[in-house]
């Protein structure tokens, strides 16, 4: 009987209502194309291209919405994917695909869900397409809000896995993953509470458990067939000052990341902000221990985590700062950033007529502190198969991962001129976060100017030029000729660049890039590109020919190294 | 797979008959975002009294953004008293700087309406994969111009768009 009634009564629906379903739906989309013609190029020792002249990495995605209702697809092709994305993005495919209906009391979705409970630092679906990741969960979410200011979620399902299949028990591959779900509750005692409505006080409370199935796969390691992980957190704001903190919990959970020891997670995030018209500080402290979290214990990198772990350091944008790039390190992280924004009145001797914008920043992250434990009768530390260590919350080890401290200065010189200038000190443990073992630290200064000048109302030109000084590894420095690959972008680097722009729809640029003070001589080269790109309303065009140097590129704290290429990269992007 | 279908069916089946109340055609999604004071807005419900409002997305990492943000804060009373357009600033900053957006947003004197798309639910409901990207509504909430990326002056186009709205 239910069989009938239901294609009848879509059926039904449908012819009454189909006119208007098309009418007053709205329909948008949008394209991207990223591709790059490799060559070879002695210069900078790219000999061989492996069989792969050309990289091309593209999405089309296209939305539906009517009232309370949407879906949508995205289409992605890696035709063959470009240098530094992961080779299993090798492929065709329909990637994503969800249909939302939420009339604001009730919301379902099904499909791949990209969410978040609180920061994160439990659950987080996302997808950054320049980094090739996208971890959504393909399954059902619901999203109650039976009152104002309440919030509840639930999720289920499967995390996206490359091309792979969503098989339940596909043990022949080594990429079968588990299954997922979690809930979340959301409280704004403000929306909620009509005595708290107009108060100064805000405040809200949430918490999550989260929760995944995984099967035992090794043959050596009794794998826990589930790992849950919880978490809580509080936000408060009164007048100009504002508090936010969120603390999780994971049991115990052996991975190929933490090299398999039993041994719980917690991990604490915490905020204190200050803020009036003018002036912003913030402080935020953060302490990670054992809390890679992913629906695959074999996984590797940013393979399937569960949750989000943010990094808090300041994120650079001009080429060179932002060569050494602080990426999370889940198993152990005890970190502090604090930011002054301060803007000098306009009118006075030092604000001058628009007013000066400056920017103080300091961020560190140590490791934190490890004791052995008792296991057998021996004194163990970290072995696989054993609890691992213990760890005082509150100490941090000797050990630094990383420091930046650096000053901004932002100013609007006249009608024409415009300056940006900062100095950033570095400290950048590159064997902890990049893998090079045993490669020194890098200690450097960094600075830069970037200068506007409008020639008339369309037009502007915009130069920027760029240092890096090495403190230890520069010229005559002695390195071990079989560790010469760890030096490829060490020591001094200089850096320039020419931007002319028409506005709205052209800009032309050159820039250079040159390593001029790395230790091994060869190393020394020049990674010249010239750029041109073209606006125009929803559309991006980019085409670009030139070197681009060994480095990593970051967004949202994840990252992915790209090794150095030579050839010609063109995008196009667009939506409607 | 076989739940999954179901589910779709249903899900379907529930949306046709939810339809019956035909909607006024606008250009927001509907999602729920946060605002610096953490209140849920919803952007379907977004409006200005009926004025044009303009939506930008941008984030504290993103340098042209902050150039687009300078060169809008320094003519955005002047837009005000002449055309009353609201600028709405969406922050896609996720948790790793969630928290600096007010001091930020503060700290540089900004006076924009700020939205914080800690999971970019809003950006991705837009079709926004990089920002700066800026977007332009009429009064009903209908989307008007859009524009990707900044470049120096790019405010005076943004501008004799809304001026075009108000003939």
């Amino acid at each position: 009987m239910r069989r009938v009634i239901l294609p009848l009564l879509i059926l039904g629906t449908l012819s009454l209502h189909a006119q208007s379903f098309i009418d007053n739906a709205q329909v948008n989309g949008s394209f991207q194309t990223d591709a790059q013609y490799y060559r070879l190029d002695q210069g900078i020792d790219i000999t061989d291209l492996n069989g792969k002249k050309l990289g091309v990495n593209g999405f089309g995605k296209i939305g539906y919405s009517y009232g309370d209702f949407s879906a949508g697809l995205r289409f992605e092709a890696f035709l063959p994917e470009l240098n530094g994305f992961r080779n299993e993005l090798n492929g065709v495919g329909i990637a994503n695909f969800f249909a939302t209906y939420d009339n604001g009391f009730i919301g379902v979705t099904v499909g791949d869900i990209y969410d978040q409970f609180g920061s994160g630092l439990v659950f987080r679906t996302y997808e950054e397409w320049s980094l090739g990741m996208d971890n959504a969960l393909r399954g059902v979410r619901t999203i109650i809000r039976p009152a104002p200011g309440v919030t509840l979620k639930g999720v289920y399902g499967r995390q996206r896995y490359y091309w792979a299949p969503y098989n339940e028990r596909d043990f022949s591959s080594d990429d079968y993953r588990g299954i997922v779900r979690g809930v979340d509750a959301d409280w704004d005692l403000n929306q909620s509470l009509s005595s708290m409505s107009e108060s100064d006080l805000k405040m809200s409370l949430g918490g999550s458990f989260v929760s995944k199935k995984q099967y035992d796969q090794s043959t050596f390691y009794n794998i826990p067939l589930n790992v849950s992980a919880a978490a809580g957190r509080i936000n408060l704001g009164y007048g100009r000052f504002g508090f936010s903190t969120e603390y999780a919990y994971k049991i115990n959970d052996p991975s190929f990341i933490n090299n398999f020891i039993y041994k719980e997670g917690q991990s604490l995030l915490s905020s204190l902000s200050y803020s009036q018209k003018g002036l912003g500080v913030v402080l935020q402290l953060k302490r990670t221990d054992n809390m890679s979290f992913k629906s695959m214990y074999t996984g590797k990198q940013n393979d399937l985590d569960i949750n989000f772990i943010p990094p808090i350091n300041y994120t650079h944008t001009h080429s060179l700062p932002s060569m050494y790039t602080y990426s999370t390190q889940p198993n152990g992280e005890m970190a502090a950033q604090f930011q002054v924004n301060y803007t000098i009145p306009k009118g006075t001797a030092l604000g001058g007529k628009y007013g000066t914008k400056l920017a103080l920043n300091f961020s560190q992250v140590n490791d934190i502190v490890r004791d052995s434990i008792l296991f057998c009768g021996e004194m163990v530390l970290g072995q696989s198969g054993t609890k691992g260590y213990t760890s005082p919350f509150f100490a941090v080890s000797d050990h630094r991962f990383f420091r930046d401290i650096n000053l901004e200065v932002d100013k609007k010189i006249s009608k024409d001129w415009h300056v940006t200038a900062q100095y950033i000190n570095l400290y950048y443990d590159i064997a902890t976060i990049e893998g090079h073992v045993g490669a020194p630290v890098v200690k450097a200064n960094i600075g830069f100017l970037d200068v506007t000048y409008k020639i008339d109302k369309r037009q502007s030109l915009r130069f920027e030029v760029q240092g890096l000084w090495e403190n230890e590894v520069h010229d005559g420095y002695v390195y071990e000729e079989s560790d010469k690959k760890d030096y490829q972008k060490r020591g001094h680097w200089a850096a320039g660049l020419l931007e002319y722009t028409i506005t709205p729809h052209w800009s032309f640029s050159i820039a250079d890039k040159w390593n001029y003070g790395n230790p091994v001589p060869e190393f020394r080269d020049h990674y010249f590109t010239g750029t041109v790109s073209y606006l125009h309303d929803a559309t991006r065009v980019m085409l670009s020919a030139g070197r681009q140097s060994e480095g990593v590129v970051c967004v949202g704290g994840v990252c992915r190294t790209v090794p150095a290429s030579s050839g010609v990269s063109l995008t196009v992007s667009t939506s409607f | 797979m076989k739940t999954m279908k179901k589910l779709f069916v249903l899900l379907f089946a529930v949306l046709m008959i939810s339809g019956v109340q035909a909607q006024q055609k606008s250009d927001l999604p509907n999602v729920t975002i946060k605002n610096l004071q953490g209140k849920d807005v919803n952007i379907a419900k977004l409006s200005n009294n009926g004025k044009p409002f303009v939506m930008t997305f941008w984030a504290t990492w993103c340098g042209p953004c902050i150039k687009e943000h300078n060169a809008l804060d320094e003519v955005y009373s002047d837009w005000q008293d002449e055309t009353g357009v609201k600028i709405y600033s969406v922050s896609i900053d996720d948790s790793r700087s969630t928290a600096k957006v007010k001091p930020f947003v503060e700290g540089k004197g900004w006076d924009f309406e700020v939205l914080l798309d800690v999971n970019k639910d809003l950006a991705r409901a837009m079709n926004v994969s990089n920002p700066p990207y800026t977007f332009l509504f009429d009064g009903k909430g209908k989307m008007v111009y859009q524009h990707s990326g900044y470049f120096e002056g790019a405010e005076n186009d943004l501008y004799e768009e809304i001026l075009k709205l108000k003939k």
